[in-house]
C-alpha cells in the first residue's frame, strides 16, 4: 500500500492521528497532517483505510 | 421537482421545525418522515426562499466534502437563517471559503493538534475534578447548567485563548444573544460588537505583554501584518462563542439522556474501559446532536447527485440530527441511545474543510466529564419533572437553560 497526503487540502483535523497513529503526524506550528511513512507495513493497512475514510478534507488517497 | 414559486413555498414546511412535545431528545418527526422518502427534500425558510433539505448521511457527507458547494454567507441563494448584515465584519472563517478560510483557520490549528490537546488532559481532569467538590460541598439541589456544564468548557477555552476567566459573566451574556434565534438581528449585532471590541481590546493588550496562549500568538500576526487586528478579534469571538456554549450543552443533555437511560448511565459508571468511555461520547454526540438549525451553504456548479440535480446558485442545507438517525449509516435502531455502538463516523462535528475546529478538545472534555462525574457522584439524579426542565427550543444550538439535580 501507498498512501498520499494532500496538505493544501488538510485541516488539521488530527482524525488521521488518531485512527493511524503510525503512518500520520501533525506539524507543531499549525497541525497540518504530515506523513510518517509512505508505504505502511500490511499491519497498519487497515488503520490507514479508516483514516482516509474519517478525514473531513478527503486529503488522504490510497494508491494500491 | 418542486417548483420553487411562492405558492409552492407556501405549501412547503417551515424548517426549523418544532421538536415533539415530551421527546427532549429526538429530531422533529417531520423531518424523519422526509429522510425515508428520499435524499432530498424542499423546505421553506423565514425570507421565502425554498432550498434543499439534505436528509441523508451518504448525501450529506458527499456534498459537504464537495468543493462545488460554498460556505460563503454572502453569496446569491445562501440559505442564511436570519439576514446577513451589510458590513462583512461580523463573519468568521467559517462563513468563508478557501483560499480565505483557510488562510485564516491555519492561524488557530495549532492548539487544536491531537499532541496538543492531549497535554492538556492532566489540566481539564484537574478542573472537572475540583468543580465536582464544590457540587459536593454545595447546596443542592443545584442547577447542573450553572454549576458545572458551563464552567468545565469556559474554563478551558479561556486558558486556551487567554481570556480572564473572571469575564465570563459578560461573555456568557453576549454569546447566548447571538445564538438565540429569537433576538432581533440589532440585537445580535450589538452583543457582536460588544464581544468583538472586548477582544480587540485583550488582543492590544497581549501584543504588549505576550503570554503562552492563542491570543498572544493572534497578536504576534497583527504585529507581523499577517493579519488585521479585526481579524484577529472576531477569530477571538468566534472561537470564545463556540468554545463553550457546544460543549456545555452536550455536557448538561447529556446527563439528562443517560438519567433517562439508566442501564446505560450505569454500564458507562461501572467501566474502566477508556473505549467504552470514548465509546459513549461519540453515541451521546450522535444521539444527541446539539447543532439542529442545520449546516448551510450554497452550490456553485449543477451537481448530479443520487438521481438529482442541484442547481447553481440553490441553498442546501444539510440536517446533520437526523443525518446521525439514518438507519443506512447507523442499521441498529438508529433511534435507541447505545453506548456499545460504533458510532465515530458521526456528522456532529460536519465533514468537509469546515468541520468543526475544536472538535479533539470537545472530545477530550466530553470524555474526562462523562468518566468522572456519574462515578464520582453515582446518586446523581433529576430533582425535577422532565416537563419542568426548559429545553433551548429557540436557539441555534439545543440543550437545556437549567438542569436540576440532587444526589
Ligand atoms: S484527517 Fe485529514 S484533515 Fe484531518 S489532519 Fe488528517 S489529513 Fe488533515
Amino acid at each position: 500500500m501507498k498512501v498520499s497526503l494532500d496538505q493544501d487540502r488538510c485541516v488539521a483535523s488530527g482524525q488521521c492521528v488518531v485512527a493511524a497513529p503510525e503512518v500520520f503526524d501533525q506539524r507543531d506550528e499549525d497541525g497540518i497532517a504530515v506523513l510518517i511513512t509512505a508505504t505502511p507495513g500490511t499491519s497498519d493497512e487497515e488503520d490507514v483505510r479508516h483514516a482516509t475514510a474519517v478525514c473531513p478534507a478527503l486529503a488522504i488517497h490510497i494508491v494500491e | 421537482m418542486i417548483e420553487t414559486t411562492s405558492s409552492a413555498s407556501a405549501e412547503l414546511p417551515l424548517f426549523p421545525m418544532p421538536r415533539a412535545s415530551g421527546c427532549p431528545f429526538d429530531p422533529p418527526p417531520p423531518l424523519l418522515e422526509r429522510q425515508q422518502e428520499g435524499p432530498f427534500t424542499r423546505v421553506s425558510l423565514w425570507d421565502g426562499s425554498t432550498p434543499w433539505l439534505v436528509t441523508r448521511y451518504a448525501e450529506q457527507r458527499a456534498l459537504m466534502a464537495d468543493p462545488r458547494v460554498s460556505a460563503d454567507i454572502t453569496r446569491p441563494g445562501y440559505p442564511s437563517s436570519a439576514p446577513v448584515p451589510p458590513q462583512g465584519n461580523t463573519i468568521g472563517f467559517i462563513l468563508m471559503d478557501d483560499p480565505e478560510h483557510a488562510r485564516l483557520r491555519r492561524m488557530v490549528t495549532a492548539p487544536f493538534a491531537i499532541k496538543r490537546v492531549e497535554a492538556m488532559r492532566p489540566r481539564v481532569r484537574q478542573i472537572v475534578n475540583e468543580l465536582v467538590d464544590e457540587l459536593l460541598s454545595g447546596p443542592k439541589p443545584v442547577d447542573l447548567v450553572e454549576a458545572f456544564a458551563l464552567p468545565v468548557p469556559s474554563l478551558v477555552i479561556c486558558e486556551l485563548l487567554g481570556v480572564p476567566y473572571a469575564d465570563h459573566d459578560f461573555f456568557q451574556e453576549n454569546s447566548k444573544t447571538i445564538i438565540n434565534r429569537d433576538v432581533t438581528q440589532e440585537q445580535r449585532l450589538v452583543a457582536h460588537g460588544r464581544l468583538a471590541e472586548y477582544l480587540d481590546s485583550l488582543v492590544a493588550e497581549k501584543s504588549r505583554r505576550p503570554k503562552d496562549d492563542l491570543l498572544s500568538q493572534l497578536a504576534e500576526r497583527v504585529l507581523a501584518g499577517e493579519l488585521t487586528r479585526l481579524e484577529a478579534a472576531q477569530m477571538g469571538v468566534l472561537l470564545l462563542i463556540a468554545g463553550h456554549e457546544t460543549t456545555a450543552n452536550m455536557i448538561a443533555l447529556g446527563t439528562l439522556a443517560l438519567l433517562r437511560h439508566p442501564d446505560q448511565l450505569a454500564a458507562l459508571r461501572e467501566t474502566d474501559d477508556p473505549r467504552l468511555i470514548a465509546g459513549a461520547v461519540e453515541e451521546l454526540l450522535r444521539y444527541l446532536h446539539i447543532t439542529h438549525s442545520g449546516r448551510r451553504r450554497v452550490a456553485l456548479e449543477d451537481i448530479e447527485i443520487a438521481g438529482e440535480t442541484i442547481r447553481a446558485g440553490e441553498g442546501l442545507i444539510f440536517a446533520n440530527d437526523i443525518g446521525n438517525r439514518d438507519p443506512l449509516a447507523f442499521p441498529e435502531h438508529p433511534d435507541q441511545l447505545d453506548i456499545h455502538r460504533d458510532a465515530r463516523h458521526h456528522v456532529a462535528f460536519g465533514f468537509g474543510v469546515h468541520q468543526c475546529l475544536g472538535q479533539p478538545l470537545a472530545r477530550l472534555e466530553l470524555h474526562i466529564v462523562y468518566g468522572t462525574l456519574y462515578r464520582r457522584i453515582p446518586t446523581l439524579r433529576l430533582a425535577a419533572e422532565l416537563d419542568d426542565i426548559p429545553f433551548k427550543h429557540d436557539g441555534s444550538v439545543y440543550g437545556v437553560y437549567e438542569l436540576p439535580v440532587t444526589w
